[in-house]
């Protein structure tokens, strides 16, 4: 059961120039619901991937479905090139490969704030415990988070939960961080110090997948933006398209949307 | 008269608390004077009193019973360890069997189903009558014969059933979104459940499941019926030679020499679960 402790690219084997990610014709339904209508997708090393559309689309079903938390119905999903979704595979190594953040943060309430964030280190990846927690506490520190290590989760702010949830997440150095939504369950003042965050990490080179509904930050982060319609990928292309020149009518009606939510005065599409 | 606006200051406002305080204070005071004095003088003053006394508090026998009575309850004390622990584990893992779906285990599910069913169904007295003379007239190789053994086998058998069912109500309440955070962690499906799922399960069944440990203490006295000498029998004993209830009081408060500070322990700890809920739900995430 022994796990590559740091699989950086260049150690995975993995086909020179292949996605990090890719999913191909991946479907998915529920109780005889199609959710997932068949997804392509393909998410490059160092890349940030932007899954945007209405709630229920089946953003968040596209994570769970990348971090193997649910059975896709068919397609598939690659991993450094290397097919995770294949029959009779175990599931557990391959997650330990990936981070997911939750818009819920999700944290453990019966576990100190540190302990939340070496759980998966420690007992996954068997990392040793002082070498965990000298990690973790390095972590929170760049986190901005080292005096609230041995607080209990709930003694937090929603803002600083979801940085813990991000640590956590971050701690074994995931070849890619799936992250859903997760500023929709923060008050507006919050938000700022998550996403600032995350814009870090993706400067640092951080592969990522993320379902959000704040538009323009997935305009300052986004390398694709890939806009979701009822489980299929309507449109799919760089921000600066999609924002300014969508071309599919849907993606043009959800984001004058929600423009308009956001102020009556805007035009329809900025640009 | 300082500003028209306000009629009452602050420090009448604070005298009319204390006012209002004292007048409770005399009330409850009174009227628990009132309710214990009567019944008391009521009962002190009965035609049948004396021979009350005489039968069930006599402090003759007390003398005379407690020092073997409060060595046997020793034997209470440890039976009653080793069939909670053996209690909780056998509880444990019928509730795991029940709550969650591993479709191998079918066969084994249903089977904890019925054990649940018929254990919760029967009278505990049945099960010791059945376990304790039962099992030894079937003369099987291999299982045991001690009438200890096997009554605290019955009622472990009893209270487990009882307890999986806590243990269930506690797993069910812990959100599915933590065994997701969990397996995302790369946890196998096994260390979910020992680190993230049973413990927040067990923390919030916690006030039940000392609720039933209580009520185990007492029950350790139904396997008197079979003739280890625990307390209530010795106390049984005592009460045959002198024909006096006195010896089953004296067990009696052995009993609750353990069950009263167990019962105030429970409260404070409930007490602490609401607190904490309350404070959870003022700090937690909106
Ligand atoms: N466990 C489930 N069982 C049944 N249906 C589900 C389940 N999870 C999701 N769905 C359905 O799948 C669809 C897509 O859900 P999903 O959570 O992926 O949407 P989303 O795009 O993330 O929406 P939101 O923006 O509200 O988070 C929805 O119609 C939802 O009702
Ligand atoms: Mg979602």
């Amino acid at each position: 059961m022994s796990v590559p402790e740091v699989p950086l690219s260049d150690a995975t084997g993995a086909p020179a120039g292949a996605p990090v990610l890719q999913l191909r014709g991946v479907t998915k339904s529920y109780d005889g619901k199609d959710v997932l209508k068949g997804i392509d997708l393909s998410v490059g090393e160092h890349e940030a991937v932007v899954l945007i559309g209405a709630s229920g689309s089946g953003k968040s079903t596209v994570l769970r479905c990348i971090d193997l938390l649910e059975e896709i119905d068919d397609g598939d999903i690659f991993l450094d090139g290397q097919p995770i979704t294949v029959p009779g595979l175990d599931p557990v190594p391959i997650r330990r490969r990936l981070g997911l953040v939750f818009q819920a943060y999700n944290l453990f309430p019966h576990m100190r704030v540190l302990d939340n964030v070496i759980l998966g280190a420690v007992r996954g990846q068997r990392m040793d415990p002082a070498q965990a927690r000298t990690a973790g506490l390095a972590l929170l520190d760049r986190f901005g988070l080292a005096d609230r290590a041995r607080d209990y989760p709930d003694k937090l702010s929603g803002g600083q939960q979801q940085r813990v949830a991000i640590a956590r997440a971050m701690l074994t150095r995931p070849r890619a961080l799936l992250l859903d939504e997760v500023t929709s369950a923060l008050d507006p003042e919050l938000i700022g110090e998550v996403l600032s965050l995350i814009r870090e990490l993706k400067a640092e080179g951080m592969t990522m997948v993320l379902a959000t509904h704040e538009m323009s930050f997935a305009n300052d982060v986004a390398d694709l933006v890939c806009f979701l319609e009822d489980g299929r990928i309507v449109e799919q292309g760089p921000p600066e398209q999609i924002f300014s020149a969508p071309r599919e009518a849907a993606t043009q009606r959800f984001l004058a949307r929600l423009l308009r939510r956001e102020d009556p005065d805007q035009p329809l599409v900025r640009g | 008269m300082s500003t028209p606006y306000t009629l009452t200051t602050r420090a009448d406002r604070a005298q009319a608390r204390r006012r209002r305080r004292r007048r409770q204070v005399a009330i409850s005071g009174i009227s628990t004077v009132v309710l214990l004095g009567g019944l008391t003088a009521r009962i002190l003053t009965a035609s049948g009193w004396p021979v009350f006394r005489r039968t069930f508090l006599s402090a003759y026998w007390f003398g005379k019973s407690i020092g073997g009575i409060a060595s046997a309850f020793w034997l209470d004390v440890r039976l009653f360890m080793v069939i909670e622990l053996a209690v909780l584990l056998m509880a444990l893992l019928i509730a795991l069997i029940r709550t969650f779906e591993v479709p191998l285990l079918f066969p084994v599910r249903l089977l904890a189903s019925v054990y649940v069913d018929v254990m919760r169904g029967v009278p505990t007295i049945l099960l010791v009558y059945l376990i304790g003379f039962g099992i030894p007239t079937l003369n099987l190789k291999g299982l045991p014969t001690s009438l200890t053994l096997l009554g605290g086998i019955a009622l472990a058998m009893c209270y487990s059933a009882y307890v999986s069912e806590v243990f269930r109500a506690g797993l069910m309440s812990v959100h599915p979104s933590q065994g997701a955070a969990a397996l995302a962690l790369g946890l196998t499906p096994g260390q979910a459940l020992r680190h993230v799922i049973v413990p927040q399960a067990t923390r919030r069944v916690l006030p039940p499941l000392l609720n039933d440990f209580i009520a185990l203490q007492k029950d350790v006295a139904l396997i008197s019926i079979l003739g280890p000498q625990e307390a209530f029998r010795v106390a049984q004993i005592f009460q045959d030679q002198a024909f006096n209830f006195t010896p089953l009081i004296a067990a009696g408060l052995c009993y609750l020499c353990v069950t009263i500070p167990l019962t105030r322990f429970v409260d404070r700890m409930q007490w602490r679960a609401i607190r904490d809920r309350g404070s959870a739900l003022a700090l937690g995430p909106r």
